[in-house]
């Protein structure tokens, strides 16, 4: 993996297409060969995995660019997931179609971000953390509760028969024969999944070079320093809180046209913390680090899911520990490990790199 | 924008899927039965999927329902099964499914991956119901042991089945038995607001409401508390003569303490969350007189009942949780179609299913034509003497008054 | 009247249970600046250790309390050689790390606790028994039990005994040194190392102290115990200001009333639109509205942030 990433740096421009074009075709046969030799199962995997960057990335966009931190993100994810769902079920008996409430879900979602950005605004560190936090468990515990008196969002039992996303006549929930081959649900979710977080990809990066993305990170880095920069911090803030909940907005809204179920129990707090976890594992404010993390804690939990019970048997010839409990357990170890040895995330952006080790430098504890 | 930059998250996408293939699934077989050894090659391989939460907080309750299913599997490998003609050895494919509706469905595309014959699962309606999706696009039978929400079996799914009564059965015989037998007229009524104890406590307060009693105080709380002065003292303030709990015994143990040392003087009815031996053993005196419900008949008035609960304690050296009963039955009823069907193909044994009688250790399981259990029939206990004692059998055709 | 005068002595009592846990959340972040999420899961261990020591003594014939005394100690001291592991592993080499790297580690030491706690003492509920007097009391109208009064007095007695520590003994100076200006300390002499190992290390003896104190109050022990009490002991040293003792104990009481008043009140104030289910979104609601005019909570110093 090495050797390529030189070989990108270090080439042409004609390089750099070969590459690209060699990946897109990677990435387009990608369902068909986990599903030819690790079963369908690993392909919706993938799927989650996807959603789950499209998370980390718009979460990234708060933590990472703009510094804030938030323990409530998941709630946005469940704004989408709700509209999608009430607009789209036997619940309220709409059925609207895909291409009007997924962007309604998104722009509801950018809506609560500065609802709940906007108090936010003078509060630093852990004060922000905390807020968010209760931020979050405020939107879950109204969609577990708006069941009575009038009945919304059904409570806990959650929305079940959700519509799955169809563009006219085709239906994301059926298999298609397109071309001569059998695409199942899962590779066309897949397919979707991959452009939407090509766009947010696209987006980010765009963003990182901008004027706001710079903006930013100078709120990251100092924020009196930055308001002195003429840098209009309130909205710049906002900002960062609208973005980053329009793609958590978007996820969600693809999550419940998939899922065909949603209930609140699937928005709590460790949702939160595994992609707060994704964000800063992976490399905060680095897209490539955000990447990374994202696969790495939706693919490892199962991984080690399968692989420790066998593992075991060869070892000891025996299963001594639960491979379940173990899975937890290691996933735990994981993050002390990796923040020890890289406590900057195991791929940091540069610039962090070198925060770093002047902040090292100027370090007084 | 270079296409340098584009291209490096794009190679890590592919990169980390490698990686991640590379971590390479081994098939999900267990090691087989030592008691079946000879023709192999004749041998009929039925695998049979089960998925509860083994992790996080409910993980007794889904060792429980895997303990229970692999019971049956054992009993139905050393006591030799035919189906159609050939020996059938049953294997038992169990994952975990964290009690978290996302993983529920991966768990049951895994299941579908391993060609499972037929699933045992989910625990919970929050992961039954999205699954249910799943095993319904591939055609294969799905049994849940424990799933209660009434949604489940009403979204049309042809392979939903349960072994278990819902909420609406289950609520509608609790506010009778609270109505008629306790004589309550002034109810209160908490709920855990998960989708068990909600979906429980409203079907509750209806079947009260239409047996003429009045619900005086409707309070709540969380399946993760466990302090309920507030809401009891609210409660106590309004004097009902009874007190409905929709939830499980982790909260059902410190609020029957509470409500001892607020003084509380009421009836405290739980449903079949409370019905454990470990409320018994955690709420000590506070547990005397406190009643709880249990889908089927007592397992000691069953054919097979006392010596499944014996069995299982010998077993695995610890009693019955919950709903460990249901799992063996809902195997059992499963592998009773298939051989009545002469087949373990999906597609041949599904339509038998709905039309199966078969004797459990829990009830006499037949379907309905949704897939719920039919005649439910719904038990009433009371704590006396530091034990579940049977009051009396509510519904279904086996009503029996056990006293 | 009678039940306003109960829903009062109910938050009182719940919010000195906060404010137990609360205080070993301020103590650490006084003193580090780091929020020490596995603090609820070392309540947990504490709880959990206990259990067993009575469990395996109560058939020896030893007095109920000596009983006690001894699984207090026993708890007390696995606690804090779990806090000294826990500071020593995972927040020591990561003292100029990006703040949010200890915060991860602390995760992952939360989800590491919870599951060895489940492999070791199992997935099920256990009973605490009970081994205090647990008789109850009438408070003009109002019922306490015993243990419920105990909880108050040691949580109160608790923060007197921090702030005797801060304020009037030598390695109380030596926190508020190392808190104050760490380079500075050094400079005089202190041994950061050394005072932080014993900050975590006494946060740890008191989490031991409070899981036991909560264990025997409800009588039920858990692995999973530890997270929601440590969520809501957080907000309580938020709503305080945290970093400062007084303002943990001050948050705690205010969050457990909060908490009683509203689920007993919050119904019948709303015409019953709103009940007891919006018990968390009311306690959250003020705790923002507290943050929002005072952002350093209650009583809460003014600092610059840390970076």
């Amino acid at each position: 993996m090495r050797n390529v990433l030189k070989h990108l740096s270090s080439k042409d421009k004609r390089g750099a297409w070969i590459a690209f074009v060699m990946l897109a075709i990677v990435l387009l046969v990608l369902p068909f060969f986990t599903d030819a030799l690790f079963g369908r199962g690993w392909v919706r995997i993938m799927d989650f995995a996807l959603l789950y960057i499209m998370l980390a990335l718009g979460l990234n966009i708060v933590v990472g660019y703009a510094g804030l931190l938030d323990l409530g993100y998941i709630a946005f994810f469940a704004v989408g997931a709700y509209c999608y769902a009430l607009l789209g079920s036997p619940q309220l008996g709409l059925h609207l179609p895909f291409w009007i409430v997924l962007p309604l879900g998104a722009l509801l979602a950018c809506i609560f971000g500065v609802l709940l950005g906007a108090p936010t605004l003078r509060l630093r560190g852990d004060y922000l953390a905390i807020v968010t936090l209760g931020f979050g468990e405020i939107i879950r515990i109204f969609l577990n509760n708006l069941n009575a008196p009038i009945n919304i969002t059904n409570g806990p039992q959650g929305i079940s028969m959700i519509d799955p996303i169809r563009f006219g006549e085709f239906s994301l929930g059926k298999t298609h024969e397109l071309f001569g081959l059998t695409f199942p649900s899962v590779h066309l979710h897949y397919y979707l999944f991959l452009l939407f977080t090509l766009l947010v990809i696209f987006i980010s990066l765009r963003l990182e070079d901008s004027r706001i993305g710079r903006a930013w990170m100078a709120i990251r880095e100092d924020e009196v320093a930055a308001e002195a920069m003429g840098i209009n911090t309130r909205n710049i803030k906002l900002l960062a809180f609208a973005m980053g909940a329009t793609f958590g907005g978007l996820a969600g809204g693809l999550f419940a046209g998939f899922q065909g179920f949603v209930s609140p129990e699937s928005f709590g707090l460790t949702e939160s913390i595994t992609v707060l976890c994704m964000v800063v594992l992976g490399g905060m404010g680095n897209i490539s680090g955000v990447l990374l993390g994202g696969i790495l804690l939706v693919v490892l939990p199962e991984a080690l899911r399968h692989g420790s019970g066998p593992a075991q048997q060869l070892l000891f010839g025996k299963t001594l520990i639960d491979p379940e409990s173990l899975r937890m357990l290691l996933f735990g170890l994981a993050l002390i490990t990796v923040m020890l040895w890289r406590p900057a995330g195991l791929w940091p952006s540069n610039q962090r790199r070198r925060e770093l080790v002047a902040e090292n430098d100027a370090a007084h504890l | 924008m270079s296409y340098k930059r584009l291209s490096l998250p794009l190679a890590i996408l592919f990169a980390a899927a490698l990686v991640a293939c590379g971590k390479s699934e081994t098939p999900a077989t267990s090691p087989a039965s030592p008691a079946v050894n000879s023709s192999a090659a004749d041998e009929l391989v039925v695998k049979i999927g089960a998925s509860a939460p083994l992790t996080g907080p409910q993980a007794h309750l889904g060792k429980d329902n895997e303990n229970g299913a692999r019971m049956a599997i054992d009993d139905a490998n050393i006591k030799v099964v035919i189906i159609g003609g050939r020996k059938a050895r049953f294997e038992l494919i169990s994952e975990d499914d964290q009690a978290d509706p996302k993983t529920a469905t991966i768990v049951a595309q895994k299941l579908i991956d391993a060609k499972v014959n037929g699933v045992i699962g989910h625990l919970n309606s929050g992961t039954s119901i999205p699954a249910s999706r799943i095993y319904s696009d591939n055609g294969i039978p799905q049994i849940s042991p424990s799933a209660t929400a009434v949604s489940y079996t009403a979204q049309g799914l042809k392979t939903a089945f349960r072994v278990m009564t819902n909420d609406g059965q289950q609520g509608k015989a609790l506010g009778e038995f609270a109505v008629n037998t306790l004589n309550a007229k002034k109810i209160a009524v908490i709920d855990d607001r998960s989708a068990y104890g909600q979906g429980l406590a409203d079907e509750f307060i209806k079947a009260v409401q239409a047996n003429g009693a009045r619900v005086v105080a409707r309070e709540y709380t969380t399946d993760k508390a466990v302090d309920f002065t507030a809401v009891l003292t609210s409660i106590k303030g309004k004097h009902p003569d009874l007190l409905f709990f929709g939830g499980v015994d982790p909260q059902g143990v410190p609020m029957a303490k509470q409500l001892k040392a607020l003084g509380l003087n009421v009836k405290f009815v739980m449903g079949d969350g409370g019905h454990t031996p470990k409320f018994i053993d955690l709420a000590g005196d506070a547990a005397d007189g406190v009643y709880a419900s249990l889908p089927g008949v007592p397992l000691e008035q069953m054919p097979g009942g006392k010596d499944f609960s014996q069995r299982y304690e010998a077993k695995y050296k610890q009693p019955i949780q919950l709903y460990a009963p249901y799992c063996y039955d809902a195997v059992n009823v499963m592998i009773a179609t298939m051989q009545k069907a002469a087949s373990a193909d999906p597609a041949k044994y599904l339509p038998e299913l709905a039309k199966i009688t078969h004797s459990g250790v829990t009830a006499n399981i037949s379907f309905d034509e949704k897939g719920d259990i039919k005649g439910s029939s719904v038990t009433l206990y009371q704590v006396q003497h530091g034990k579940w004692q049977p009051l009396q059998t509510m519904g279904g055709k086996t009503s029996i008054s056990a006293h | 009247m009678d039940t306003l005068l109960q829903q009062i002595v109910n938050g009182f009592v719940q919010g000195s249970v906060y404010a137990m846990v609360a205080l070993g959340y301020t103590m650490v972040y006084g003193i580090l600046g780091l929020i020490n999420f596995a603090h609820g899961e070392v309540v947990m261990v504490g709880a959990m250790v206990a259990m067993s020591v009575i469990h395996l003594l109560i058939g020896s014939g030893l007095p109920p309390l000596l009983v006690l005394l001894i699984s207090l100690i026993i708890s007390m001291v696995v606690c804090m050689a779990l806090g000294y592991g826990i500071e020593r592993i995972a927040y020591r080499p990561l003292r100029n790390a990006p703040r949010l790297a200890p915060l991860i580690t602390a995760i992952g030491v939360s989800m590491v606790l919870q599951n060895l706690a489940m492999m070791f003492w199992g997935r099920e509920y256990h009973a605490f028994p009970s081994l205090l007097p647990n008789n109850s009391h009438r408070l003009s109208g109002a019922i306490i039990t015993e243990v419920q009064i105990l909880i108050v007095l040691i949580a109160l007695g608790m923060m007197g005994g921090l702030l005797l520590l801060m304020h009037r003994t030598r390695l109380g100076r030596a926190m508020r040194a190392v808190a104050e200006n760490p380079s500075a300390a050094v400079l005089m002499g202190v041994n950061i190392n050394g005072v932080i190992a014993i900050t975590f290390m006494l946060g740890s003896a008191l989490a031991a102290v409070a899981g036991i104190m909560i264990s025997a109050n409800y009588g039920i022990v858990h692995y999973y115990m530890g997270s929601i009490l440590g969520l809501k002991a957080f907000t309580a040293a938020v709503l305080g200001g945290i970093g400062n003792m007084r303002g943990a104990m001050v948050g705690g009481l205010l969050l457990g009333l909060i908490e009683s008043l509203g689920a007993g009140y919050i119904g019948d104030l709303s015409g019953g639109f709103f009940g007891s289910h919006y018990q968390d979104v009311f306690a959250f609601f003020v705790l923002i509205s507290v943050l929002i005019f005072r952002p350093s909570g209650l009583l809460g110093e003014r600092v610059a942030e840390r970076a």
